[in-house]
């Protein structure tokens, strides 16, 4: 059997892949993957952990996340679409109205 | 299977506002465009009942749902809070929407989906529960950040408030993950007691390092205060009052519960990292307002420094600490709740009256605004017989029982700078020429009553605390 640290350790990985991504992206959407990535590494790390303690739990958390992702998502990229319509841009450097 | 009787009773509140939520959605199509106001005072009944529902709360103390959540004293007092800034934010709003031409049932509706998740996350007693309810308020915000669709700046600012938000919740979320992972449970007295029984390894500091970072972004705690400015301005001001008051009280109250209830037995390894967090708040909060112009910034930089010297009363992990933090968290949302009301009032059509330079005047104009807007400013700044100055009275000392004397020196310095800008803006009222271009529209009775009602309540939380702080002390002994 796989030891449960490789698992985490990828969790870990596509978490901080998910960091860099939201941090150097420029397109809106692909930020929101970004975010979306860090959720799943989440997923990951309960299921490997619910496995590893024999336990149901984690199982269940992972349903709550996937929900709230959904209507995350939902409530985001209709933000996005406001944004595109309006500005005819995808790009976060073009939405700069407030500053310092 | 259906939920015991008394589980209903336990979160009679969420129901009742879920309910009223779902009613408003379902009578909206059917109202015609000129009178939507009358989905506002359906949502104003819904809180009004929702306040009323407490009262099932308090006669079924306990925990609910196999121990999911935990109705105590605690609880009730922060579920009081945002209740009650949730029904005087919905009567604020008549005017303000009316003339942004975005009178709407969705508006009032999510007002109060987003109060039943900061009622969840009052009662939370387990870090999916928590994680549910602060989801359940942020959708409802980001949505209402952004409800001035046509408006460039609220789009930006809901598009910030969204990314940094989910942002922040996927680095609780992964705590959570490495919690469950460290100690096998995501309940908080069985988190202690793991703590207690094993130690604190690696993965259990990383994750709480990590919920320290998803919480600091909602309770506005530097370094993850970076948002906040612009996404207080963006937003409508209504909208910012809310969000300066309701989801502040309700993510402080859950962070005070995971960090002493759930992390109570690794307090040395939390403890310095809030002191810092507490300093760079109150600095940056401070000196950023100092520069300001645009005096709806202005109160956002304050909503920052005011975090701060909160939690400079939760470093001080004592009975009295929790129940100064919670004192502090009602002050604050009387004051700052009408600050922002009347900085909506005065700002008119298309939010284009924002500037301190507006200002001018306003005490020749509307004498009854200005002397309302420098109680509130003046009890922001922290002057006796004003709430803000025992909410900072009682966090100050509540730290220094503790002997936690140098932060409570970097706080009282950050006060004294803080009157600055405060006073900046009261001068404007009533020392400079007025503005003959234009007068402010008149007020209207359910403004006027808002106003009204968060200025007693400024006076009275600062001449007779007694009984609300008693309150605050019973909900602090609740939460062991």
């Amino acid at each position: 059997m796989v030891p449960i640290s490789y698992y985490v350790i990828l969790s870990g990985v596509l978490f901080g892949l998910g960091v860099i991504g939201f941090v150097f992206k420029r397109n809106i959407i692909t930020i929101f993957m970004s975010i979306e990535l860090m959720l799943n590494a989440v997923n990951l790390a309960f299921v490997a952990f619910s496995r590893e303690f024999n336990q149901l739990d984690g199982l269940v958390f992972v349903f709550f996340v996937i929900v709230v992702a959904a209507a995350e998502a939902a409530v985001g990229l209709a933000i996005v679409m406001v944004i595109a319509r309006n500005r005819k841009s995808l790009n976060v450097e073009d939405v700069n109205l407030l500053k310092f | 299977m259906f939920p015991p009787l008394q589980d209903l009773y336990r979160i009679a509140p969420e129901i009742v506002l879920c309910f009223f939520g779902i009613l408003i959605m379902l009578i909206d199509p059917f109202v015609p465009a000129g009178r939507k106001r009358s989905m506002g005072w359906l949502a104003f009944v819904g809180t009004l009942v929702a306040l009323a529902s407490l009262r099932f709360m308090f006669t079924h103390l306990g925990s609910a749902y196999s121990g999911l959540l935990r109705v105590d004293v605690f609880s009730l007092f922060v579920h009081g809070i945002v209740i009650v800034v949730a029904a005087l934010a919905i009567l604020g709003s008549f005017d303000y929407l009316d003339h942004e031409n975005i009178q709407r049932g969705e508006y009032y509706a999510l007002l109060l989906f987003a109060t039943a998740g900061m009622g969840i996350l009052a009662s939370a007693n387990e870090l999916i529960t928590a994680f549910v309810g602060l989801e359940i308020s942020s959708i409802s915000t980001y949505i209402l950040v952004g409800f001035r669709r046509t408006v460039l700046k609220s789009n930006e600012s809901s598009l910030k408030y969204f990314l940094l938000g989910s942002f922040a919740t996927a680095f609780f979320l992964y705590g959570i993950a490495l919690t469950y992972g460290a100690t096998r449970s995501t309940r908080f007295e069985a988190i202690n007691q793991a703590i207690a029984a094993h130690g604190s390894g690696a993965l259990l500091i990383l994750g709480l390092g990590l919920i320290f970072v998803g919480l600091g972004f909602k309770v506005v705690a530097a370094p993850f205060q970076i948002y906040t400015p612009d996404v207080y301005e963006g937003a409508p001001t209504p909208v910012t009052a809310v969000l300066a008051c309701g989801p502040k009280a309700a993510a402080f109250a859950v962070m005070l519960r995971i960090f002493y209830s759930a992390f109570g037995n690794a307090s040395h390894i939390w403890f310095w990292a809030i002191w810092v967090s507490a300093v760079l708040t109150m600095c940056i909060g401070n000196f950023a307002a100092l520069v300001q112009s645009n005096v709806k910034r202005l109160l956002a930089y304050s909503s920052i420094a005011h975090a701060g010297y909160i939690l400079v009363a939760f470093v001080a992990a004592s009975e009295i600490g929790v129940a100064a933090v919670l004192f502090y968290l009602a002050a604050y949302a009387a004051m700052t709740l009408g600050a922002f009301l009347i900085v909506a009032h005065v700002g008119g059509t298309g939010e284009r009256r924002l500037d301190v330079a507006d200002y001018a005047g306003l005490g020749t104009n509307q004498p009854w605004v200005a002397a309302c807007f420098s109680l509130f400013l003046l009890s922001l700044l922290g002057l006796p017989a004003t709430a803000g100055f025992l909410g900072k009275f009682y966090a100050f000392s509540a730290a220094v029982d503790q002997r936690i004397v140098w932060l409570v020196v970097i706080a009282a310095i950050n006060s004294v700078i803080g009157a600055y800008y405060y006073l900046k803006v009261i001068v404007a009222m009533y020392f400079w020429e007025p503005n003959k271009e234009w007068t402010p529209s008149p007020m209207h009775a359910p403004m006027f009553i808002v106003l009204l009602l968060t200025a007693i309540g400024t006076i009275y939380l600062g001449i007779l605390p007694d009984r609300v702080m008693q309150w605050a002390i019973a909900s602090a002994q609740s939460l062991h």
